[in-house]
């Protein structure tokens, strides 16, 4: 089967989202789709499955133009989408998320015994076998949630696979199983589109690529022929300079030193020392306990036992009012459910952790906390029309640096970061790099946490691997690789 | 339209609709834009005005207020008590609003430190505290104070113009327009709205921003009770039952929305107004208070929906 979209047009008011934007995929294929956040992506695929129906232009399978007006309409073409937030109810089971809207009856009355065993053999051609179809939805880890929706989909008997951002939140293993499987289908002649920001992905599992820049196409390639850079430059427009950008800090004085650190059960015997302007990683599966540390470091979490000095004196905060009046700050992982209010304006979010700087007694000086704002939208280079505007409007990657302007109002002793480039683009990555340099050339002691091990190896000066809610091993960067790294993290050392 | 001026016309509509009855009111009701009416309205107004500021505050924080009828009760059987034992009457009255705080952030200990949801802890504390002001009064009125200084809280005027209810409702209302617009408390109570998780997380401390707006809410309640008393020289023990909805009704009827993090203190004495003069122009015109009921809620029902389309 083949699918075309030809000459595609979007706009929503007065803003265009696509302009003549061509794209196609054939069956048994992996096409990359890729593009800045804001190019255009997931427009284009909504527009694909029904969910939006373009102003302009065809869609085309196997060369007869077909009319898609809604996500019932797609499904009868065969062509399903993966969305990245997960689309099961969490309260219902899985043979029930299964065959939602569509459960086999028989006199008027649900057939369980039937969804059951039609449910195990969608999940069996998943490699999911081993997941009871009467368990409750919500209860599955992601990865697995993943499986239900693939074979959700398989059993609509979709020919046209959309996934956006499928491995975002999965580990290491499961992004194994799913390649497998993503293998198994395009054997099986499925054409597979797959948006994603993880460049080493696109080349190890992609046929061919299409980049959108701004919402037009850029070009078409076959990743065989291609390299990293040249897509790159064709997603941002211009020579990127470098992906890790180098930092020249010495390290000072000890500025953080945890020693056996433990909480209610996630981690223990956590130690470390990290200096003034030196970056520490955190590498690990997940759940191995790396988000744990910082949450116990930030007052989050109980710790139950163990030490934290900062800068020689003894701290424990037992909440992040009292981690922050420390020193410490936390970028934390996911910037919609934790980092931002996201119905509140760009300034009142950046101001939200230090706004008594700009009080007395408690009232704001709407002057002082504006002229605030300004210099921090001017230093991490936050692109927004207006620093009134809602947050929510921002791009994924204007958005994280407002989480980080929160905390840089007042320069933090120690910064923790989880997972801070999720979701953002690679022009906005490389933007998050240069202010993490930049914070760690002031003195900042840093410690990140993320799960692309390109980013911990590059960003790092050490790196601390996590096992089980133990740390494995404390790495030099300079000296460690990503199979040393792999190996700590399942625990061969 | 950009995208700004909808919102601005969305966030006005209230406003708009207000003036829109005002304007057909006077044009059907020769007695309704007489001086002596309007501030006869503004007075009726000022008890939903006072609770529904307090209770803006809780929609804000995506809360509810079930109990202020009966915190209005309590305050004011209490403040009568004292009136009757002999007791100072300003002394009283600020007895009467302390208490009402008290009681509030009561709900609020529940709310914040139980971690009981607001309808359920606050449904609790109605019924709990109308039996309270029953018991207190025995079930019967306590009337008859002596006091000119209470007797003016909500019956004098000012300059012999301005209902002194109104002078508490203004006033009120600016205080709160200031601590919602200009002061890190303000900012806290939309965060704590709009993502209790990100508020917590970037340092505000979100059970107590919780248990002070409860407070808030239960003076503020205690606060129309002592006016209400005050009018009617009289305390009821049964007064104020179904108060929390019209107050309510004003609050979201002023594009405060119920899922918290969303909202302004205009709209709330906009929304304060509009089912004041709602109640007054039927009333001019001789309609029956049975068929009042009926407009009313269909008013508020098609305000919202409006509402709800404009938003889409």
């Amino acid at each position: 089967m083949q699918v075309a979209m030809a000459g595609i047009n979007k706009a929503f008011g007065p803003v265009r989202v696509l302009e003549g934007v061509d794209f196609s995929v054939a069956g048994g294929e992996i096409h990359a789709l890729m593009g800045e956040n804001g190019a255009g992506k997931s427009t284009l695929m909504k527009i694909l499955c029904g969910v939006y129906s373009a102003d302009a232009g065809s869609i085309t399978v196997d060369g007869l133009p077909v009319n898609i007006r809604s996500t019932r309409d797609a499904e009868e073409r065969g062509i399903a989408i993966i969305h990245q937030e997960l689309n099961l109810i969490p309260q219902l089971s899985v043979m029930e998320n299964l065959f939602l809207g569509r459960e086999p009856r028989r006199f008027g009355v649900i057939d369980s015994g039937r969804m059951r065993r039609e449910a195990g053999v969608w999940l069996q051609k998943v490699g999911a076998g081993q997941i009871d179809p009467t368990r409750e939805a919500g209860t599955l880890s992601i990865g697995q949630q993943q499986l239900v929706e693939i074979a959700k989909a398989l059993s609509l008997n979709a020919q046209v696979l959309i996934m956006d951002e499928p491995t975002a939140a999965l580990t290491e293993h499961e992004i194994a199983t799913l390649f497998q499987i993503m293998a198994d289908l395009k054997a099986r002649g499925v054409a597979i589109v797959y948006v994603s920001h993880r460049m080493e992905e696109i080349f190890k599992i992609c046929d061919k690529i299409s980049v959108l820049r701004d919402g037009s196409f850029v070009g078409e390639r076959v990743i065989a022929e291609t390299g990293f850079d040249e897509i790159v430059k064709l997603m941002v427009g211009r020579e990127l300079g470098e992906r890790f950008p180098a930092r020249e800090v010495t390290p000072g004085e000890v500025r953080l030193k945890v020693a056996d650190l433990s909480d209610e059960g996630n981690i223990s015997g956590i130690g470390f020392e990290v200096r003034a302007g030196e970056v520490m990683g955190v590498a690990g599966l997940m759940g191995a306990g790396r988000s744990e540390i910082l949450k116990t470091l930030f007052g989050v979490n109980r710790a139950t036992c163990g030490q934290i000095e900062l800068d020689g004196k003894p701290v424990v905060p037992r909440d992040p009012g009292e981690a922050i009046a420390a020193g410490i700050g936390f970028v934390t992982e996911d910037r919609k459910s934790q980092g931002l209010v996201l119905g509140l304006s760009v300034r009142e979010n950046a101001t939200l952790v230090h706004l008594d700087e700009y009080a007395r007694g408690g009232v704001v000086n709407g002057r002082a906390e504006s002229a605030a704002v300004q210099q921090l939208i001017g230093e991490l280079r936050i692109r927004t029309r207006d620093a009134e505007l809602d947050v929510k409007s921002l791009s994924g990657g204007n958005q994280q640096k407002v989480v980080f302007a929160k905390w840089l109002a007042k320069p933090p002793r120690v910064l923790l970061l989880d997972e801070p480039t999720r979701g953002v683009d690679v022009g906005g990555k490389a933007e998050i790099y240069h202010i993490i340099n930049r914070l760690a050339a002031a003195g900042t002691a840093i410690v990140m946490v993320s799960s692309e091990l390109p980013e911990v190896l590059a960003m790092s000066d050490r790196i601390l691997v996590m096992h089980q809610g133990r740390q494995a091993a404390i790495f030099d960067a300079r000296t460690t690789n990503q199979e040393e790294i792999m190996t700590a993290a399942t625990g061969g050392l | 339209m950009t995208p700004q001026q909808k919102a601005t016309l969305q966030k006005l509509g209230p406003f708009i609709a207000l003036m829109v009855v005002c304007v057909g009111l006077a044009f059907m009701s020769p007695d309704f834009l007489t001086v002596g009416n309007l501030m006869n309205v503004m007075r009726q107004v000022s008890i939903n005005a006072l609770i529904a500021f307090g209770m803006t505050l809780v929609i804000l924080l995506g809360g509810i207020d079930l109990s202020v009828g009966s915190i209005l009760a309590v305050s004011s059987v209490l403040t009568a008590m004292l009136m009757k034992a002999g007791y100072d009457p300003v002394l009283a009255t600020l007895v009467g609003i302390l208490a009402g705080a008290l009681m509030g952030s009561v709900n609020g200990l529940i709310v914040a430190k139980g971690k009981v949801a607001p309808f359920i802890a606050t449904l609790g504390m109605m019924t709990v505290l109308r039996g309270t002001s029953l018991v207190l009064s025995n079930g019967s009125p306590i009337t008859g104070f002596s006091s000119d200084f209470f007797s003016t809280l909500g019956g004098g005027y000012l300059a012999g113009l301005v209902p002194v209810p109104v002078v508490w409702t203004l006033l009120m209302f600016a205080l709160f327009w200031f601590v919602l617009k200009k002061t890190v408390f303000g900012r806290h109570v939309y965060a704590t709205g709009g993502n209790p998780e990100a508020a917590r997380l970037s340092g505000v401390k979100t059970d107590r921003v919780q248990i002070w707006v409860y407070t808030i809410s239960g003076a503020m309640a205690a606060m129309a009770g002592v006016v209400l008393t005050s009018r009617l020289n009289s305390a009821q023990p049964t007064a104020g039952v179904g108060y929390e909805l019209d107050a309510i009704a004003a609050v979201v009827l002023g594009g405060t929305s119920l899922a918290g993090g969303r909202g302004w203190i205009f709209g709330t004495l906009v929304g304060a107004l509009l089912i004041g003069v709602l109640n007054n122009g039927l009333n001019l015109m001789g309609v029956s208070s049975f068929y009042q009921l009926i407009v009313k809620g269909a008013v508020i029902l098609l305000a919202v929906l409006l509402d709800r389309a404009g938003k889409r």
